[in-house]
């Protein structure tokens, strides 16, 4: 392997783990630790498909800051009321879009299955994330994270963050 | 098709006049729902189809529902917004089947009937047969098979459909007062910033009602007692429409007031929980008032919502008996300067599927239907307010608004 294909490999790999300790951060509830996967200023948006195909800004959820994503936590803990349901999240295909030497970004297929209290476990989301990390010195930090879903449509409500 | 009344699963016992109560099945009972298809969304009722925004142009189409029928929104070449039932004449297939686009004219893809933007049946293939032979008999009239038209009014860029001509005019059907509070807040030209739906585990008039009920605000929803937004005791009230079917509630900006809330040992204060950012509440005054939150109901299915700055209509489409999709639409105005609209997808994140004061409205109409079953015969009270369909200033511990609901309803149904 060149030392050229090699950085991309180990970047690949790395982006790819960066990913997997999110997910399973919020798959094992350590919802507090959330915000701790992005920087001071990062971004977190979760919009649908259709309104990124024509290029409406809105999203359904949408944290700036360390401060906003403390706070859907926050709320999510102590305010809002929803039956109790985790999140396995399945990454999908991973490509690596930039790499640069200070910052990577990329972009990945994902599927959410919910599981409820009950029982009854369903597709509850798929689509897209495209992630801008950051590399500092202990790791890859999110600076913008953008999860895209394919459907208009939540069922019933969306608390847990993708 | 009447429903049998009489019959050993339908035995509640429901007089003439009486709002207070309601029997569960009318979430349950897959008779009451197609019958509310024929005589409630095709009965004299205005129905919300979609902003005028939304198809600018000669062509501009866009795919909605009135109850579960599919319709179409299309701008004629004439400037006028039509509304068509998406079924060919032929066979009843949708004739369009892509969600939003332009059209010269819709073409079923079937057999490829041609309607014109107003319905009218314009082609028809091998309708003179192929050498000589089949194609239509001379009585064949084309006239005779156009796409159903609805009746459509448009108000302040709001556009609803009626199959029906029963239906008084639209100005008639709300009423003078709940006019002016669509006036107050659609100022100026629109933009949309974006759509999501929410599909709720429930009857659609669960979720109607939620919204007419100003007595669950400060209780279930967290979020609004503790920051302000919403408090038992602030200024505000509620208008009803002189028929009683729509209605305005409304919370004026006040220092927010602990001790009457305090009394009733409220769940959902919690002093200890503090915004990091609190942004997100941040209000610029824009309608000329100090109203914080204003939500108003066009039955059936229409909500017009003002949140601070956060500006929405909601669509109930029915998706079955205890399936139902609100659709939002979450706007601007044409002229809002950037920050302006940074603003408002803030704001949004209260609202919508994943919002910290709407969320719980998706999951607690849920709550009902699964319990609703369980004895479809047995009542639900509403006795918030007493007994009358009437405004009330400052309080808005009332269900008076949903006594109102459910007098629209038993009149459009005959029940």
């Amino acid at each position: 392997m060149t030392s050229r294909s090699q950085k991309s490999f180990e970047m690949r790999v790395q982006v790819e783990a960066a990913l997997a300790e999110y997910m399973h951060a919020i798959a094992s509830d350590r919802l507090e630790e959330w915000p701790s996967y992005f920087i001071e200023t990062g971004r977190y948006r979760v919009m649908t498909r259709e309104n990124r195909d024509q290029n409406l800004p809105l999203c359904l959820m949408i944290c700036e800051g360390h401060g906003m994503m403390h706070d859907r936590i926050i709320a999510l803990r102590t305010a809002n009321i929803f039956e109790p349901h985790v999140y396995c999240h399945i990454p999908g295909a991973l490509r690596i879009t930039e790499n640069t030497l200070t910052s990577v970004s990329s972009e990945s297929t994902f599927v959410v299955m919910r599981t409820m209290s009950d029982g009854a476990t369903s597709i509850f989301a798929c689509g897209r994330s495209f992630d801008h990390f950051v590399k500092k010195d202990d790791g890859l930090k999110i600076a913008d994270r953008l999860v895209v879903l394919d459907s208009r449509q939540i069922d019933t409500l969306l608390v847990i963050p993708i | 098709m009447q429903l049998s009344q009489s019959a050993p699963e339908r035995s509640w016992n429901w007089p003439a006049g009486e709002f207070t109560r309601v029997p569960f099945a009318v979430y349950t009972d897959a008779e009451i729902y197609a019958l509310e298809q024929k005589r409630l969304f095709q009965g004299p009722t205005w129905n919300f189809l979609g902003l005028d925004i939304e198809v600018p142009n000669a062509g501009d189409y866009k795919l909605t529902h009135v109850g579960d029928a599919p319709v179409i929104m299309v701008r004629t070449r004439e400037g006028a917004v039509n509304a068509l039932l998406n079924r060919c004449a032929h066979k009843g297939a949708v004739v369009c089947y892509k969600p939003r686009g332009n059209v010269q004219e819709f073409n079923c893809v079937y057999h490829n009937w041609v309607y014109d933007l107003g319905g009218k049946l314009t082609g028809v293939a091998f309708k003179k047969g192929v050498g000589g032979k089949g194609g239509v008999g001379p009585e064949f009239e084309p006239d005779d098979h156009s796409l159903r038209a609805l009746r459509v009014e448009t108000y302040k860029g709001l556009v609803f459909g009626s199959f029906s001509d029963e239906t008084p005019p639209f100005a008639e059907y709300l009423g003078a007062e709940l006019l002016k509070a669509i006036d107050r807040v659609f100022i100026k030209p629109l933009k949309v910033l974006g759509y999501h739906s929410q599909v709720l585990p429930n009857n659609w008039k669960l979720y109607a009602e939620n919204n007419k009920d100003s007595y669950h605000a400060s209780l279930l929803h967290v979020f609004h007692n503790t920051f302000g937004v919403v408090r038992p005791n602030m200024g505000g009230g509620i208008k009803i429409s002189p028929s009683g079917w729509h209605h305005l509630s409304y919370t004026e900006r006040s220092a927010p007031n602990d001790d009457e809330t305090g009394r009733e040992k409220v769940r959902s204060l919690k002093d200890q929980y503090k915004l990091h950012d609190p942004a997100l509440m941040e209000h610029r005054l824009e309608l000329g008032d100090l109203i914080t939150n204003s939500i108003q109901t066009v039955f059936p299915n229409l909500i017009v919502q003002q949140i601070l700055n956060c500006l929405a209509v909601r669509q109930i489409v029915p998706r079955g008996l205890d399936r139902a999709e609100l659709v939002w639409t979450v706007l601007g105005f044409a002229d809002d300067t950037p920050d302006m609209v940074e603003l408002r997808l803030k704001a949004n994140n209260l609202v919508g599927p994943a919002g910290f004061i709407s969320m719980e409205d998706g999951c607690v109409g849920g709550f009902v239907q699964r319990a609703a079953k369980a004895d479809p015969n047995a009542m639900t009270i509403m006795p918030m307010g007493g007994k009358a369909i009437e405004p009330s200033q400052g309080s808005r511990v009332t269900e008076a608004a949903v006594r109102g609901f459910w007098k629209a309803w038993r009149s459009c149904m005959h029940m």
